[in-house]
């Protein structure tokens, strides 16, 4: 009994000692394994993002930019928006505009991805079948966004396909106008765009389903319907989530869409950044990205507290 | 609880493309009797049950309970509830929603409805766990709370697929005792799915021994140990030698195999090496290897061994009483 456990004391300190030698290289690893990241996140998004917050409180002229202290830059985004009230401001107009694409995209690409990615889960039976549909999914981004956005005119325009066709069948006798240049045709390619995002994580929540939960369901006596509403959506809710994070984060800084499907007629809140950033009112421009920014991190803050991520992964 | 009905199946099966996994099957089981579907795995026995649960479509034959056809009909139609396997909890509710879920799929209120499901959790003494989410139970608690969900919508027919065996054996027991207070008290019938014939034992007032999709036997369980139809049957349950005797297939229960003294070697119908001594406390072990290359297994009271010790390597003479001997029909 003693041998024995002198030798397993001995195995113990050979076993920690081994572990002391090897520790100061096996303890830097994780660092110079997470460094490359943490450096392209430190020079491409902390550093400007420092520098937008910083010239945001800086003055500006016409034809220059002073570094300076001065809360004005706010002051002017909301200029007269206190004051006039009732009657809205340019800059609550704006953002009204941008949350309501939000809203709008959020609920199309939400029902639109939360049908395919259980259609995907539920119904393609075979992983191979699975890939085929999720790559056929991805096509639309095997072009640039600018070809895309250009596709939409030959089919939605004044004498696109779809005005053609209807014509044609006689359903209508002048060429509809709403279809492009308009909120429709903002709202149709932003949910074109952003629907695979909605997809992705849901169809991950899904798969994660035990599928005997739904036989149990079945079992107690639940219709399809009540599975679905009791069952299926509370355990997909993290992949609706993150689904929805994407999706809100990134309509509500979009201006490429919504100037080109909007024919530069819509308001938007990137659009506002944009075109003051082209009259070179930097500072300006700065303090309506903070305020972006804010914007969209209470909108991502409202998401996590409605699910607790951290205890549904 | 509602009354217990008789479930019966003329001619099921179930084939998944080409592969047939139940083979016309039929079965009439007894209302408010255990029964005990046994058998190794793959050979049907799960997929007649969730045929039975409505889970799985019939290929062909009917399904009957009580005195309907319930072939199209969905599980909760049928009055028969699951319990699942892996228990299936569902894990984004608490315990006595999880028992309450049936309830509030037909739109039972609140309290009522937990009040029903508080009542079900102290069937299954699990009242102090109501208000904690199933991740936070162990194994044999998920399962009774599997049991009380189950029961909360008064089938009159419980199915069990392979309850206890994710358990550890201590707890196996334990809970196998319960599941027959459980179905003694509600006097409904219980058809449970299990590859332990010890299980099946213990349990079932009809054993029902199955095989590539057929049914072997199907017994109480005496008749099952003491007179098995087929040698696979005779393997199944264990404890018996089966042999060539005389031109027939005979199979004998370990313990009617006996080592006889000298004085009485004349007397015996074999003569075999020992292979193998384990002591298993009540009893030993016997293993035997015969002069015509049989395996055989005797097992001897523990103080009956020790009167008169044997090492292992001895020759010795074996034999058996010719009432014993059990002939057996063949495979299939």
């Amino acid at each position: 009994m003693t041998d024995l456990t002198d030798t397993r004391a001995e195995v113990r300190s050979a076993r920690t000692s081994a572990r002391k030698a090897g520790r100061t290289g096996a303890a830097l690893a994780p660092y110079l394994q997470a460094a490359p990241m943490a450096l392209v996140f430190l020079i491409f998004f902390v550093l400007p993002l420092a520098a937008t917050i910083a010239v945001s409180f800086w003055q500006y002229t016409q034809y220059s930019i002073e570094p300076a202290f001065t809360a004005q830059n706010y002051g002017d985004v909301f200029y007269g928006c206190l004051a006039n009230l009732p009657s809205l401001c340019t800059t609550f107009l704006t953002y009204i505009s941008t949350l309501k694409f939000c809203l709008i995209v959020w609920a199309t690409t939400l029902t639109i991805g939360f049908t395919i990615a259980y259609f995907l889960a539920f119904h393609v039976r075979t992983l191979k079948v699975q890939v085929i549909c999720f790559l056929l999914c991805t096509i639309p981004f095997w072009t640039s966004i600018v070809i895309r956005m250009i596709s939409w005119i030959p089919l939605l325009g004044r004498n696109g396909l779809v005005n053609q066709t209807l014509m044609g069948m006689g359903v209508i006798d002048s060429p509809l106008e709403g279809l492009l240049y308009s909120d429709f045709a903002v709202i149709l390619a932003l949910t074109h765009l952003y629907t695979l995002f909605m997809v992705v994580p849901i169809f991950n929540s899904l798969m994660r389903i035990d599928r005997s939960l739904i036989e149990a369901a079945r079992d107690a006596g639940a219709s399809d319907l009540q599975t679905l509403r009791h069952v299926i959506v509370p355990l997909a809710k993290p992949g609706i989530l993150i689904g929805s994070i994407f999706v809100v984060t990134v309509v509500m800084g979009d201006f490429l869409t919504i100037g080109i499907m909007g024919g530069q007629q819509i308001a938007s809140v990137g659009k506002v950044i944009q075109t003051q950033m082209q009259f070179l009112q930097f500072p300006l421009a700065a303090a309506n990205a903070v305020i972006l920014l804010a914007a969209v991190l209470a909108a991502v803050w409202a998401l996590l507290r409605l699910v607790d991520i951290r205890k549904e992964l | 609880m509602s009354e217990a009905q008789t479930v019966e199946l003329a001619a099921v099966t179930k084939r998944y493309g080409d592969a047939l996994a139940v083979d016309a099957i039929s079965l009439k089981i007894r209302a408010g009797s255990y029964c005990c579907l046994l058998g190794p795995s793959g050979c049907g026995k799960s997929s007649t049950l969730r045929m039975i649960a409505g889970h799985e479509a019939v290929s062909d034959g009917d399904i009957m309970i009580g005195s309907r056809i319930v072939n199209d009909d969905p599980p909760a139609l049928r009055g028969t509830a699951m319990m699942f396997q892996s228990y299936a909890l569902f894990p984004h509710l608490s315990v006595a929603e999880n028992v309450a879920f049936s309830l509030r799929m037909k739109g039972v209120a609140k309290d009522e409805r937990l009040a029903r499901a508080a009542r079900m959790l102290e069937l299954v003494s699990m009242s102090d766990f109501a208000d904690r989410t199933p991740n936070l139970l162990s194994g044999g608690q998920q399962q009774r709370v599997a049991l009380a969900r189950a029961l909360m919508t008064e089938p009159s027919v419980l199915l069990l697929d392979e309850p206890l065996s994710a358990l550890d054996p201590f707890l196996r027991v334990r809970m196998r005792s319960e599941l027959r207070r459980i179905q003694s008290e509600l006097g409904i019938t219980f058809i449970h799915v299990t590859h332990s014939q010890e299980e099946a034992m213990a349990l079932a007032d009809l054993v029902v021994v199955m095989n590539e999709g057929r049914i072997a036997q199907a017994a109480p369980p005496r008749e099952i140990y003491n007179a098995p139809r087929t040698p696979f049957v005779a393997r199944f349950i264990g404890g018996h030698n089966i042999l060539e005797d005389g031109g027939r297939t005979i199979t004998l229960r370990a313990d009617e195999l006996a080592i006889l003294p000298e004085g009485r070697a004349s007397e015996a119908q074999r003569r075999a090496r020992i292979s193998e001594i384990e002591y298993r406390g009540p009893d030993v072990r016997l293993g035997l290897e015969t002069e015509a290359g049989e395996s055989l297994t005797a097992v001897m009271g523990e103080r009956d061994f020790f009167e008169s010790p044997l090492r292992e390597g001895a020759d010795v003479a074996v034999g058996w009483r010719p009432e014993a001997a059990h002939e057996l029909a063949r495979d299939g």
